[in-house]
């Protein structure tokens, strides 16, 4: 059981993804869901959103970023492996319902989280706009599945090596101008989440972010995962991940992911000089 | 200088042999050193016998302790621990945790005149005895009888369910949500008071014994009590403890650096935060470390943060010395361990630093008033009495409630209105057909042993309905 059936690498490497044999967890996942991972007995748990199911199958999908010693760990998964621990659906599934014109903006592996929103949105009839960022097209993550999970379709580097050459709130302010949206779904790196809420508060549309807090049990059980929503303590993994852009305290979050900074860097470092 | 008539001397209770405080309180090996075999056989001649056993009725699982006190005064030693499990499926982690001041050794007669027997030194002597030198042979299993019993929770209390259903041949399958079985004794009481050694080996008995155990599978979200009907479950045992944190809605609580007691003992002992980085979960290092409660949980707490190489540690508790909830054990070796208690003394608020990183609080002193609901003395709050304390480290330890997860994924499960489920006293039963509960998430947080009571009488319940319905 957790045993990787498939690995690809994308991004140039950056982003990992992994599709797990789950049966239990491919048959009940829904969009916005999460799963917790374990390297082996040794690792820490780590919160990975599923980016697609197959209940067919009986596997799940999650693509990471390598960013720290646990997605190194996991990077070194070949197909074949085994994680030690696979704990899910966990979380708030994502309300899915017609509300009518919708734009989905994702971000860096955000992207990866938005999909199966995206896709579960245009299933019940709305009509999905799908903004994209990346810094270079080369680093730009899921484009096919993104695009055909979509109505209308538009990538944004920093770079300009593809599409609107700077960030996916200069698209989104454009579409916001030009038509009456219903619903805005924002998943990415935090600015971007932060960014694009500004912006639709303006407007007064209602905004969906998924929140990433650093979490230890995932059952709202320790409390670590805690965000504050319109001054008010939530526990992202099990009142979230998803909220209310427009109430969520996102320089509380950034600070917070910040908790373990030292640490996580000797960590890596040392698993990387052992490694090497 | 003899003296003319030769009196009885009076044996002396036993003393505990103990890691030097101030070795022990820069590790995390356990405290107690254990009684030498000779030591036990003396403290067990101590006891007189009784006739009416007091101390039975103390223990809230009935342990025949004259019997087994005496096996060990007979130096047979096995023999005492295979009485003890008569009553007591975990005798090697209650001999260390329970509060005995308060049940068996509370009401042991010779602690009327001078001290009682040590009652949990000797449970935990002759249970680590058996561990160490035992044959490991198991209980005698009865006979299958086909039927399947969900526990769900691996804690005392699913852990007595389970080896009690067990024995009368039922098949038994435990879903964890954790990745590790045995609930807050793995996750919340520290490797320096209850090695996880001790805990693994009881785990792997019942496993010996036929238990299925199914890590990783949180009830509620990974498949719920209907589903687990309809794959063919009997019944269900429910013992999922009481696992939601309280913190005090003061303003700061979301700094870098205030953690729930919870958190921060699950990072340490489950995650084996303490060994960071051959474990990768990292747990902060406070210099100055706050621990705000007075039960179990905050000893563990601050005695935690002592080992983790703090420089200061201060117990903050709002009343005095004499209500702190915890094992007076606990309390001592807090401060033997030059953990300091700042009493009748609330926190109002934290401050933080411009990363978000906590620096420290606010305090308030107070008096006690007039004893409240639960007979103890109210704390009244002395106005401008503000002060302020410097702290990089706060751990909240005031309590936990009802984890809603599993419980909003029954509603036919009736629940009281702090969310703990309402079982029937004398059975177990909850509203659901073929549902039993016990433990903390009945009771609230309470102790191992009345957790491991109410799986007791579950279990009678359990196997009356398997064999006759409900
Ligand atoms: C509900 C949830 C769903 C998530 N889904 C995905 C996903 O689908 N794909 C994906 O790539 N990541 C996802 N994340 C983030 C992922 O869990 C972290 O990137 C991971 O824990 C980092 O672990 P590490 O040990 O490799 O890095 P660490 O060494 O722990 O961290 C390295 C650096 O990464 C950043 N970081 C740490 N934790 C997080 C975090 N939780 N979120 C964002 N940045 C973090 C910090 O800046 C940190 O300094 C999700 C997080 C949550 C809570
Ligand atoms: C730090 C600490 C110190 C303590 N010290 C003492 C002491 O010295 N003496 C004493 O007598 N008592 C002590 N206690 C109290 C005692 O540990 C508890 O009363 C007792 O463990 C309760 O047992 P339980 O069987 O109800 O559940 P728990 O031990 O709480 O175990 C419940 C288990 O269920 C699992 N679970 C939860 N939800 C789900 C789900 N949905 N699906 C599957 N599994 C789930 C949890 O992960 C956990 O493993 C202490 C408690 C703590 C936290
Ligand atoms: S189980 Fe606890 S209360 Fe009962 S005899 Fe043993 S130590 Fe005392
Ligand atoms: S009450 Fe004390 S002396 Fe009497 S049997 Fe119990 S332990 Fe022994
Ligand atoms: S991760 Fe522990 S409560 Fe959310």
């Amino acid at each position: 059981m957790a045993k990787i059936v498939n690995r690809e690498e994308m991004a140039q490497g950056t982003i990992i993804l992994n599709e797990i044999d789950a049966p239990r967890i491919s048959q009940k996942a829904k969009p916005g869901q999460f799963v917790i991972l374990q390297a082996d007995e040794t690792g820490e748990r780590i919160p990975l959103t599923m980016a697609d199911t197959n209940p067919d199958k009986g596997t799940i999908t999650i693509i990471y970023m390598v960013v720290g010693k646990s997605t190194a760990r996991f990077k070194d998964l070949k197909v074949g492996d085994e994680y030690y621990a696979l704990i899910g659906p966990l979380g708030t599934p994502t309300h899915i319902e017609k509300v009518g014109k919708v734009v989905c903006v994702g971000g860096g592996t955000g992207i990866a989280v938005l999909h199966p929103i995206t896709k579960a949105l245009k299933e019940a009839g709305n009509e999905v706009t799908t903004i994209l960022g990346s810094r270079s097209y080369d680093l730009l993550i899921m484009e096919e599945e993104m695009r055909a999970a979509s109505n209308n379709f538009h990538i944004c580097t920093d770079d300009g090596s593809h599409g609107h050459h700077g960030f996916v709130t200069d698209v989104l302010k454009g579409v916001l101008e030009n038509e009456d949206i219903d619903l805005v779904v924002a998943i990415g790196p935090i600015p971007m989440m932060k960014f694009c809420s500004l912006i639709t508060k303006e407007k007064n549309v209602k905004t969906l972010v998924s929140l990433n807090p650093i979490m230890v049990d995932g059952t709202g059980m320790c409390g670590c995962c805690r965000v504050t929503i319109g001054n008010e303590t939530k526990f992202a993994c099990v009142d979230g991940p998803e909220f209310d852009a427009h109430k969520v305290d996102f320089d509380e979050l950034a600070k917070r992911l910040a908790s373990y900074l030292d640490d996580e860097k000797k960590s890596l470092e040392a698993y990387e000089k052992c490694k090497a | 200088m003899a003296d003319k008539k030769p009196k009885k001397v009076k044996v002396p209770r036993a003393i505990m042999p103990e890691q030097d405080p101030d070795v022990r309180r820069r590790n995390f090996e356990e405290v107690p050193l254990g009684l030498t075999e000779e030591m036990a056989v003396t403290e067990a001649s101590r006891c007189l016998q009784c006739k009416k056993p007091s101390c039975v009725e103390g223990c809230p699982v009935s342990v025949k302790i004259p019997e087994f006190i005496k096996l060990i005064a007979e130096n047979n030693f096995s023999g005492a621990a295979k009485k003890l499990w008569e009553k007591n499926a975990l005798p090697a982690v209650c001999g260390r945790v329970c509060p005995q001041e308060d049940q068996c050794e509370g009401k042991c007669i010779l602690g009327r005149k001078g001290t009682p027997v040590a009652i949990g030194y000797l449970e935990k002597f002759a249970a680590d005895y058996e561990r160490k030198n035992g044959s490991g042979e198991i209980p005698v299993v009865a006979e299958k009888t086909g039927k399947k019993v969900a526990v769900i929770g691996s804690g005392p209390s699913s852990l007595t369910v389970s080896g009690d259903l067990l024995l009368k041949g039922h098949d038994v399958t435990i879903f964890e949500a954790f990745h590790k079985p045995g609930g807050v004794l793995v996750y919340g009481i520290p490797e320096f008071r209850l090695p996880k050694e001790i805990v693994a080996s009881e785990v792997a008995t019942l496993g010996k014994m036929g238990a299925k155990i199914e890590c990783n599978s949180v009830v509620g979200a990974s498949v719920t009590i209907d589903e687990l009907f309809e794959e063919g479950y009997d019944a269900a045992y429910i013992g999922v403890g009481a696992g939601l944190p309280r913190f005090m809605n003061l303003k700061g609580e979301n700094l870098i650096g205030v953690y729930s007691a919870n958190e921060y003992l699950t990072r340490t002992n489950l995650m084996k935060g303490y060994l960071f980085p051959e474990y990768d979960t990292p747990i902060a290092r406070g210099k100055n470390v706050v621990v705000l409660g007075a039960g179990n949980v905050a000893m563990d707490s601050a005695r935690t943060a002592m080992r983790l190489g703090a420089r200061s540690v201060k117990i903050v508790y709002r009343r005095s010395r004499d209500e702190m909830p915890a094992r007076v054990e606990e309390l001592h070796h807090a401060e033997q361990e030059k953990i300091e208690f700042v009493l009748l003394t609330n926190p109002t608020q934290f401050f933080g630093d411009e990363n978000g990183r906590l620096t420290g609080m606010e305090c308030l002193k107070m008096e006690l008033g007039e004893p409240d609901a639960s007979g103890r003395r109210r704390p009244i709050p002395i106005e401008g009495s503000e002060f302020k304390i410097d702290c990089d480290l706060v751990v909240v330890s005031v309590g936990s409630n009802a984890n809603p997860l599993l419980t909003n994924s029954t509603p036919d499960i009736a629940l009281n209105r702090w969310g703990n489920i309402i079982a029937d006293p004398e059975t177990g039963k909850t509203s659901k057909k073929g549902v039993w509960a016990g433990g903390d998430i009945v009771t609230g947080a309470a102790t191992v042993i009345l957790a491991m009571g109410a799986g007791r009488t579950c279990a009678t319940s359990m196997h009356d309905y398997l064999a006759r319905g409900w």
